[in-house]
């Protein structure tokens, strides 16, 4: 079933780690120790949102939230790097407070996939055929709900909240982590040590975890950047639709959406936040990409 | 092939309890939720029976999906209208939308893709991958937003939004569909062209086509009878992996250019927590999601006779 052809290319495009890519990587850390600009650009992106976001908790130019209406829609201006919105709030401070929502958000929202996604992918390799046949089946049919999907139908039965959002976004993202995993568990079973491992006695769990984990976190730290970019755009999406967090929190996506009645007043306001979610989501998948190529040198060759 | 269909029979199946289940199953009742705080217990009695709410579930179910296949799915729970022909009015829309998205995607990708495959070097690479990158960054609706600003508040050559049906006036409704249709389709065509260009190098690379170029063939012409229908595979795949991202980019593009599409139907549906209508919209499309899948399962088999009893 493994070799069905279409089983590998149901990945979504951006997640270039398909299990029909497997087969060529060097698994494991430490397989290369090149630096390539994908990973410097990437890093260097992902470091300056996570900086912002850990500085806004000490410090901003101003309120993120404060109703000034002395100083409604101002410019470009030394006091107001990026001027300020309708309401008089400083846009560089909602702009970081809002890098806090992104981070925060793709965080748990990574960690919900990874932590169903990664031992269900070790159990679909490792357990009983039909538990795998299981899991692989029960991922395809998460598959057709779209993180997207799914969290405007948790935002119509439990009301829109970050908690629903990031855990639909979540929950969106386990079969993309269960379907790596097992395929990387699956080329690591095959190995010669396992073979040996097993003759000598040992556990399926000690297994698991002495060899197939350590000799899959390339796989999955690559995964783990890719689903954050992922998860950043649909947060991003969801703040816009209004269905993210609440209007007391600044998010990117709402400030998108709120800037959308001023368009032709002051276009500024829409494009400092979309340039934040571009720069946020090219970090991630940048570092991804990166990560990707230093992990597996032959796949760097061919793109 | 008949696994296949079988799969998807299965799956649609399961995927309409799911999303029966979901919303049928939510804390709280349906009626009182559709009415708000404020209902008295008499209209909410009223409605539960006006709707059938007080059946158990799976008779409520077994009618809803019989209702969704016979183009039926009841009434509104806030509304109180029709459904099916809500559905149906905005689908165009969307179809439109998507439709056009897909082809300026394709339009972009195929040609741009395989001109950078021919002439592969770094640095088309580079200024593709570069492209791809962006493509991938910068989400449809944000692009929407950005080609507004460009064209409609700027350049003022575009409207920023609006819907007319063709038939009305042709002419506005290329206008209105032009922004949206660009914002989903440079984004996809961006990300498409990169897998054009590596599947256009991956054929240029085979036996075959050396063969084709030994009989005495032009480069140009060994790679339009046989290179290009075998790039066309995986190809295939990605665009129809892209149609499902398509649909659901839709949902919030229309919200940007405020197109009556289904998106717009499902948002509004879920701020007046019409339960009936969401459940409604979204087995729509899931079901399409599956279907494109199924499609492009059997398109496959169908370019690569090699897969067709793989």
């Amino acid at each position: 079933m493994a070799d069905h052809p279409t089983e590998s290319a149901k990945i979504r495009p951006t997640l270039a780690a398909s299990p029909a890519t497997v087969g060529s990587w060097r698994l494991g850390p430490g397989a290369g120790r090149r630096l390539n600009p994908s990973l410097v650009a990437g890093g260097l992106l992902v470091v300056l949102v996570i900086v912002v976001a850990l500085v806004s908790f000490v410090w901003t130019p101003h309120s993120p939230t404060r109703v000034d209406t002395g100083s409604r829609l101002l410019g470009f201006s030394a006091e107001h790097w990026f001027g300020t919105d309708k309401f008089g709030r400083d846009l560089v401070s909602q702009i970081m407070v809002g890098a806090r929502t992104t981070v925060f958000v793709g965080l748990i929202a990574v960690s919900v996939a990874a932590v169903f996604g990664v031992p269900l992918g070790i159990l679909a390799a490792m357990g009983p055929r039909w538990l795998g046949q299981l899991v692989m089946r029960s991922s395809d049919l998460v598959l057709a709900f779209p993180a997207l999907l799914l969290a405007i139908m948790f935002g119509a039965v439990y009301g829109a909240s970050t908690l629903t959002a990031m855990s639909a976004i979540g929950i969106a993202t386990i079969p993309s982590f269960a379907r790596l995993t097992r395929a990387g568990a699956l080329q690591v079973l095959s190995r010669e040590y396992v073979l040996a491992a097993r003759v000598a006695g040992r556990r399926r769990l000690a297994i698991a975890v002495r060899h197939v984990l350590p000799n899959i976190s390339g796989l999955v730290i690559v995964q783990v950047s890719v689903s954050f970019a992922i998860a950043v755009l649909a947060e991003a999406a969801l703040s816009f639709l209004g269905l993210g967090t609440p209007l007391t929190t600044p998010s990117w996506g709402r400030m998108l959406q709120e800037s959308q009645e001023l368009l032709f007043v002051a276009p500024r306001l829409a494009v400092v936040p979309g340039v934040a979610i571009a720069i946020a989501v090219l970090g991630f998948n940048l570092l991804g990409d990166g990560l990707r190529d230093r992990y597996d040198p032959k796949l760097e060759q061919a793109t | 092939m008949l696994v296949r269909a079988g799969v998807l029979v299965a799956s649609l199946v399961v995927s309409s309890v799911v999303v029966f289940g979901f919303l049928a199953a939510l804390p709280g009742d349906p009626a009182r939720i559709a009415l708000g705080v404020n209902a008295t217990d008499e209209s909410v009695a009223q409605l539960r029976e006006e709707f059938g709410l007080d059946r158990p579930f799976s008779t409520q179910y077994v009618d809803w999906v019989g209702g969704m296949i016979s183009g039926d799915p009841g009434r509104s729970y806030v509304s109180k209208a029709l459904i099916g022909p809500q559905l149906t009015d905005k689908i165009q829309v969307t179809l439109w939308l998507v439709g056009a998205a897909t082809l300026i995607a394709v339009v972009i990708a195929l040609p741009a893709g395989t001109l950078m495959a021919v002439r592969h070097g770094r640095a088309s690479g580079l200024l593709l991958a570069g492209f791809s990158q962006l493509g991938v960054a910068i989400p449809a609706f944000l692009a929407g937003i950005l080609l507004i600003t460009l064209f409609a508040v700027q350049l003022r050559w575009l409207p920023s939004g609006g819907w007319t049906p063709p038939i009305e006036d042709p002419v506005m409704f290329a206008r209105q569909l032009t922004l949206p249709a660009l914002s989903l389709g440079l984004v996809q065509g961006a990300v498409l062209t990169r897998y054009v260009r590596s599947a256009v190098i991956d054929v240029l690379r085979e036996d075959y086509l050396r063969t084709a170029r030994a009989k005495g063939l032009t480069p140009g012409r060994a790679l339009w009878r046989h290179g290009l229908r075998n790039a066309m595979v995986p190809v295939v795949t990605v665009l129809g992996l892209q149609l499902a991202t398509l649909l659901i980019g839709a949902v919030v593009v229309e919200r940007v250019f405020v197109l009556p599409g289904i998106g717009n139907l499902l948002l509004d549906a879920v701020a007046n927590r019409d339960l009936l209508l969401v459940q409604a919209v979204v087995m729509v499309l899931v079901v399409a999601v599956l279907v494109v899948n199924f499609v492009v399962d059997l398109l496959y088999a169908v370019l690569d006779p090699r897969l067709r009893h793989g």
